[in-house]
């Protein structure tokens, strides 16, 4: 029988501002992980919101990490992209932009400290509308399964197989935005 | 010739933030400041339970997130006439002033340091000469020829990687960047070790708040944390006993590196404490309530008219009327419908987009006034206004940073209004890291003392009454007085309106077409050279700017904008 190495520390961000719609698809993907899924003491799971430096020195505690972000690449809204490792850009790309503590920043600076993961992927999605609300479009809440399922294939992938719960849970963000619509088609 | 340069985004996180200057004979002439982004957020609020905002609020900004949280219950309980626990009120100024320390270090050494520090520079600098340079300035303890040597090492892998990381922004070799090699080396050790020290105050705000980096523990009517002395799930001595220890070793830098480094760097700067300087009134609030009424602060507050520290005009309690008053917001500049200055209970964000008109409406940001006049918040003001009450510790920090820009300058005759400047902005920011260190500990001091006379409350409950009631809650933020207005109709929001720190500084022209404070302050900056405008972003990088509605998407496809063109 294989020795079992030690157990990989596995950082799961979502990231993303819930008050503008699809902006916070990230931070809804992972409270869905969450709620239909078991997740296992060597899986840390948080929801980053649109904040930085905060994340420095859990990013940095950890092996490997998986973002679930807003993403804009050009292509169609609603479309799943996986960005890692190489793909990521680990600089500014806006010359005049310092005051950006996006992830490529707190990559960037873990880069400087020799602290960067060994693993690095962005489970993002395209995001449609960017209004002030709670709820996501249609387009959006049509791709948020397959991004909750992405990510649990991410985690697969680094070997952690993640049982479903017996009875998912109903989340936070998903309840206060049921709770709007209602309170709009009232 | 006249040349028109427009910079957008000044930054990402601050909401798109785009300023223009038009340049005469190497000096602004004009300037605007343009927020690019929709900030109406506040819009999910109404109808929803006000017990719940904060949790709404927190999700405003990034940077920001207690800030809004502690300021929102603020708010209702001051429409509540709600009465908070002193040992609440000490829970929220431990989060709150860990916080600010947080946010100074990162803003001098994360986000601004690179304006004046080069760091490319420091590849050329003697690590022995660096090394006894830095502890001819302080005590801090990290200064050691070994650690120097270790710093330009790395730097110098990084650089020879070929991905200058956070560094690719620079304008290197600007002629504008005026350090010897030393002082940049000694800026880039800082800059690695303050990437360590900013976590421990990270760590104060999550023990006491719960969760990171949202915190779960605020309550209208107090905090959520129930305090015993030895239960392990609560706060606890053990527990209070590690946030010292993290507030010890935060003293240590913020005292013997941040509140050194920003004199001695000016120092190379004096040129920069005679621009910048604005519209020179100040407004801050009073913050870390001592009892549950909010009658007795600890840091002062008040407003300065003209850089005139004798014009006075305190600020003193959270119902204090001269505050609550003179509080107004303008859309003459802006893209919402009407003209007037409206106080924050009846304002009204309805968008009326025009294109940038420059005589016209040209931002998102609404133009606040306080009793008609535009005035700068942020540590600039909070020092002054602390000043002018004579407070010991604005004075004493103040007296010191004069000290060492003085002596490394070698100038003896630095006038003290040269803190209306750049350099004075960053200068304030340190002094007043200082000050929220030793209110910190006071804060700590007086929380462990209140536990020990074995009062345990946290929380009383609120109840809303059938009808309108009206509240503000304020909170000296670090980028500012921050407040939050509420308007409650049979215990639901009827309406919410936040006037933040850089919606203060931000601001277009008002109804009476005043500039704000960063156009104020634009003008006549030197700027050598259009295409590469380090000096615009100098000045307003020194406010440490931030439209608190942080939009986060990665764009992969982001371009810089740096328009130049002459009319």
């Amino acid at each position: 029988m294989m020795v079992e190495q030690t157990q990989k520390r596995i950082l799961v961000i979502g990231m993303g501002n819930v008050l503008m719609q699809d902006e916070g698809v990230g931070v809804r993907a992972v409270e869905e992980l969450e709620n239909r899924y078991l997740i296992p003491a060597q899986v840390t799971v948080v929801d980053g919101g649109t904040t930085g430096m905060e994340l420095f020195e859990p990013i940095r505690q950890c092996d490997r990490l998986i973002v679930a972000d807003a993403v804009n690449t050009g292509a169609s809204y609603g479309t799943l992209v996986r960005i890692a490792n190489e793909e990521i850009p680990a600089f500014f790309q806006t010359k005049l932009s310092n005051h950006q503590l996006g992830l490529s920043d707190l990559l960037a600076l873990l880069a400087l400290k020799g602290d960067v993961p060994e693993h690095v992927a962005i489970i993002g999605m395209v995001p449609h509308g960017l209004e002030n609300q709670l709820g996501l479009t249609p387009e959006a809440q049509a791709g948020l399964d397959g991004m909750v399922t992405m990510l649990v294939g991410e985690l697969a992938d680094q070997g952690v197989v993640l049982e479903e719960r017996s009875q998912p849970r109903e989340g936070h963000w998903l309840r206060e935005a049921q709770r709007e619509a209602e309170a709009r088609c009232a | 010739m006249t040349t028109r340069i427009t910079v957008d985004p000044i930054t990402r996180i601050e909401g798109h933030l785009r300023i223009d200057v038009e340049v005469d004979d190497g000096k602004v002439s004009k300037a605007w400041s343009s927020g690019q982004m929709w900030r109406g957020i506040e819009q999910i609020l109404v109808g929803r339970d006000p017990r719940e905002a904060w949790t709404y609020t927190q999700r405003f900004c990034g940077v920001c997130t207690t800030v809004h949280a502690i300021t929102s219950v603020r708010a209702v309980e001051n429409a509540l006439n709600l009465e908070v626990p002193v040992n609440a009120q000490l829970v929220r100024n431990i989060i709150q002033c860990a916080h600010a320390v947080q946010d100074h270090l990162v803003h001098f050494y994360h986000l601004s340091a690179v304006d004046w520090v080069d760091v490319v520079s420091a590849l050329d600098a003697d690590p022995v000469a660096t090394s006894k340079l830095a502890e001819s300035l302080s005590d801090w303890s990290m200064n050691g020829p070994h650690e120097m040597k270790a710093v330009q090492e790395r730097l110098k892998t990084f650089v020879g990687s070929g991905q200058l990381g956070p560094f690719a922004s620079g304008y290197w070799g600007h002629p504008a960047m005026k350090l010897p090699p030393e002082v940049n080396l000694l800026g880039v050790a800082h800059y690695l070790q303050a990437l360590d020290v900013q976590n421990l105050a990270n760590k104060i705000v999550a023990i006491l708040g719960g969760k990171s980096p949202h915190i779960q523990n605020v309550a209208v009517g107090g905090v959520s944390n129930s305090i015993s002395h030895d239960a392990p799930s609560v706060l606890n001595i053990e527990r209070l006993m590690l946030i010292k220890n993290f507030i010890d070793k935060l003293d240590h830098f913020v005292k013997s590196a941040y509140m050194t480094d920003v004199p001695a760097i000016g120092a190379f700067y004096l040129d920069w404490a005679s621009v910048g300087g604005g519209v020179t009134n100040y407004l801050t609030v009073p913050d870390c309530p001592q009892d549950t009424k909010g009658t007795v602060f600890d840091l002062p507050g008040g407003y300065i008219e003209n850089g005139d520290l004798a014009s006075l005009k305190p600020i003193n309690t959270f119902d204090d009327a001269y505050f609550r008053e003179g509080v107004a917001e303008s859309s003459k500049h802006a893209w919402y419908e009407g003209d007037a200055a409206l106080h924050p209970f009846e304002g009204t964000t309805e968008p009326q987009y025009t294109d940038f008109q420059d005589d016209g409406q040209y931002s998102w940001v609404k133009a606040p006034t306080f009793y008609g006049q535009r005035a700068e918040v942020g540590p600039l003001a909070d020092v002054l206004v602390g000043v002018a009450h004579g407070d010991a510790r604005y004075t004493g920090y103040l007296d010191q940073a004069m000290g060492i820009l003085k002596s490394v300058s070698g100038n003896p005759d630095i006038p003290l209004a040269a803190v209306n400047s750049t350099i004075g902005r960053h200068a304030a920011r340190a002094i007043r890291c200082g000050v929220m260190m030793d209110t910190l500990k006071v804060q700590w001091q007086n929380l462990v003392d209140n536990i020990g006379t074995g009062d345990t409350d946290t929380f009383n409950q609120p109840v809303f009454p059938k009808g309108e009631i009206r509240g503000v809650g304020f909170h000296a933020a670090p980028r500012g007085a921050l407040s939050h207005w509420v308007v409650i109709e049979d215990g639901k929001i009827k309406n919410y309106q936040a006037v933040v720190p850089s919606t203060w500084n931000a601001g277009p022209r008002d109804a009476d077409g005043q500039i704000g404070p960063y156009e104020a302050s634009l003008m006549d900056n030197p700027v050598a050279d259009p295409e590469r405008p380090l000096e615009v972003l100098r000045t307003v990088h020194s406010f440490d700017p931030c439209i608190a509605c942080a939009i986060h998407m990665v764009d992969t496809e982001q371009q810089e904008i740096v328009k130049v063109k002459a009319l």
